[in-house]
């Protein structure tokens, strides 16, 4: 991922703007920057008088704050949109599954664990996948192979959703509902998760479709966290006499709140994934602990069902899954960013 | 000075194109997705001729509702009627009743996918109805085979599809259900999306084809013009007047006719279930939501002079697109309420 390599080698640098202007105008204590960042940092950045230079940088942070005044308008137009649900439902809009447009009742929870059931489901796919190529990418790979497979990787971060979407519906789902799931269903259907008739599309579907799509985040973000561990620490591995595996694994609890983070980001992604899971979910709101059964997503009702909703509850009720859907995508990437902003700054400050 | 040679060219660019630009109406539009091929064939074949340009966006229905009630275009689109409320609202916030012009018909398919008995299933109000409710799960049920004599069903489970993306479309064939079986009014209604009793949910005409063709045993509802082109197989079903009807365009234009006789002054109707013996069921109306005042006369006139013109020549080219035209009985009606829009 282009934006996750700033983040790997200079984490500070990116928030620094912020920070170094207001220690400006407060009077221009330079102390509050931390010591490596002293280093990295271009000299004339933080002190200048130069009022061309002052300028340039109130009109950027400026910018920045743009970028700020956005998300809270958006969280704030949100939640104004959303005020005939949330007045009339309150808290058991979370937990009721009833969802009837025709009688203006709303709940969310069908959407809420549809959403949360695949995306669990895509990481469980995912992460042992993602872990085994990052490992393979950093610790392991021959050098001429490694950028093609890299590369490769991230391609299929940017093939369009609607791409996968497509191919889930014709290809994967005939292929689960033929071969995969009656599998399925003769040997294991003595578990809850794999009762039911094999429709094809389904949580299953969606989760495959949905691991796939998180597979490149996560592979290249931990592949970028597995690279910030210095080097010494590796050569020190090896001179004790620890084989690759040994040393692949002190690399991995070593950067394990980084991996943290990588999965914390696919995990964002999963979530506000729409149409591939839409063409492969079944789109029916109920909740079943079978994978073979079908399903709905917070992000698909909302795309499906928006352009028609006419009465202003139902537009409300849409409103404020897209509510919920934002906060929790936040605390997601949120969490995410500070924990691996944590692990690559501990490394390039020791 | 390049600077001043740059803004000379753009002064006389503008003036250039101005007064065109004066002289050409522009009339905005937003709503309905599924009339969106014929009214964009209008507005072009239109605009040739009379030089008022359109500017239509298929937002859905719930899209052009909303903007007419917020007085942002000077048209929308709807296939379903506002109900007493929203003309209210509409009338509060932009002082002017809202009129429903019919525009051209749409009707709803049973397709199904159960290679074992070939085409024409028949099909009553009440078994659909059950089967939509869940309460008929297996083709052989006797009472799918009592109307399909001579029929061999497989023992196989009825897989429902329906749309899980709101729209016009579920709004048409729930309005149908509602009408035959007492059962879907009580337990689900009608809207252009409902609270499903079972079945997988497919996004546009293309999802819930793909889910029929996919699964052997499926069965599910898509617009006629969708069916058609595709060369689904359809059931057919049984009128009002007892006998079994192909979903065919001259079905739907029966039905309208056969509706025409006892239609509100206001145009505000579903078709579905109508009287006649050739009145396929389940088909209704696309509307043109139009403000009875506008407070741009010059606009008000344009509307008025496509809108004759739809309901003219605009009607020859329905068919070839493939929508139901509207019956003479219904033209007549719609050219009487287009009288009443105020141009002055």
């Amino acid at each position: 991922m282009a934006q996750s390599q700033p983040n790997r080698v200079y984490t500070e640098p990116a928030s620094e703007p912020t920070k170094t202007d207001a220690s400006t105008s407060s009077g221009g204590n330079d102390n509050v920057v931390d010591p490596p960042d002293v280093v990295l940092a271009p000299p004339a950045r933080a002190g200048s008088r130069n009022i061309g230079d002052r300028i340039f940088q109130n009109v950027t942070f400026l910018f920045a704050l743009i970028v700020l005044t956005l998300v809270f308008l958006m969280a704030y137009e949100m939640y104004r949109g959303s005020q005939l649900t949330i007045g009339k439902f309150g808290w058991s809009f979370l937990v009721s599954s009833t969802w009837d447009p025709v009688r203006d009742v709303y709940g969310a929870l069908p959407y809420i664990f549809g959403t949360i059931a695949t995306s669990v489901l895509a990481l469980l796919i995912a992460l042992p996948l993602s872990l085994g190529i990052a490992v393979f990418l950093s610790e392991l790979a021959p050098r001429w192979l490694e950028p093609s497979v890299s590369f490769l990787v991230e391609l299929l971060a940017a093939i369009p959703s609607i791409v996968y979407g497509l191919w889930g519906f014709f290809v994967l789902v005939p292929w689960l509902r033929v071969s995969v799931e009656p599998f399925l269903i003769r040997h294991l259907s003595f578990l809850p998760f794999f009762s039911g008739a094999p429709y094809g599309f389904g949580v299953l579907a969606a989760g495959l479709i949905m691991a796939i799509m998180v597979l490149p985040i996560i592979t290249s973000v931990s592949r970028d966290v597995l690279r910030s561990i210095p080097n010494s620490q590796r050569e020190a591995a090896l001179a004790l006499g620890a084989t690759r595996w040994e040393t692949s694994r002190i690399m991995l609890s070593d950067a394990r709140s980084g991996l943290l983070g990588a999965i914390l980001l696919g995990l964002g992604r999963a979530v506000g994934e729409t149409m591939a899971v839409t063409m492969v979910i079944g789109n029916t709101s109920k909740i079943s602990l079978s994978l073979l059964d079908t399903g709905y997503s917070m992000a698909s009702v909302i795309a499906n069902e928006f352009a028609e909703a006419t009465t202003n509850m139902y537009t409300s009720a849409l409103i404020e899954i897209a509510l919920l859907l934002f906060i929790v995508t936040i605390i997601l990437n949120a969490a995410a960013r500070l924990i691996v902003w944590s692990v690559t700054r501990k490394f390039s400050a020791a | 000075m390049k600077f001043s040679k740059l803004i000379a060219s753009v002064v006389l660019a503008l003036a250039a194109i101005l007064p065109s630009a004066l002289a050409q109406m522009k009339l905005n539009g937003a709503g309905a997705t599924f009339p969106y091929v014929i009214y964009s064939k209008w507005f072009d074949v239109y605009s040739q001729k009379s030089g008022v340009q359109f500017n239509y966006q298929s937002i859905g229905s719930g899209g052009g509702i909303k903007q007419v009630t917020e007085g942002t275009v000077d048209f929308g689109a709807s296939d379903a009627f506002l109900s007493e409320d929203q003309m209210k609202e509409i009338k509060e916030k932009q002082g002017s009743d809202i009129i429903h012009i019919p525009t051209v018909m749409g009707a709803v398919v049973i397709s199904y996918n159960v290679p074992a008995i070939g085409n024409d299933l028949h099909l009553t109000p009440g078994v659909l109805a059950d089967i939509y409710l869940g309460e008929i799960t297996k083709w052989n049920d006797p009472r799918i085979a009592e109307i399909n004599q001579g029929k061999n069903f497989p023992d196989q489970a009825i897989l429902v599809a329906h749309r899980s993306d709101g729209s016009g479309t579920t709004n048409i064939f729930t309005d149908y259900l509602v009408k035959v079986s007492k059962k879907w009014a009580d337990k689900v209604g009608k809207g252009t999306s409902v609270d499903w009793p079972v079945g997988l949910g497919g996004k546009g005409n293309e999802g819930v084809s793909g889910l029929i063709k996919q699964s052997e045993g499926a069965m599910g509802y898509v617009e006629l013009a969708y069916a058609v082109k595709n060369n689904l197989p359809y059931a057919l079903l049984k009128n009002e007047a007892g006998k079994y009807v192909e979903p065919t365009f001259e079905g739907v234009s029966y039905a309208a006719a056969g509706a025409a006789a006892h239609m509100p002054s206001d145009l505000r109707v579903m078709l579905t279930n109508a009287p006649g013996e050739k009145s396929y069921p389940i088909c209704g109306f696309t509307w043109l939501l139009i403000y009875k005042d506008m407070k741009d006369k010059q606009k008000a006139e344009a509307i008025v002079g496509f809108l004759k013109w739809a309901m003219g020549e605009g009607q020859t080219y329905a068919k070839d697109l493939y929508y139901a035209p509207l019956p003479k009985e219904v033209v007549k009606l719609c050219e009487a309420k287009i009288g009443t829009i105020s141009t002055k």
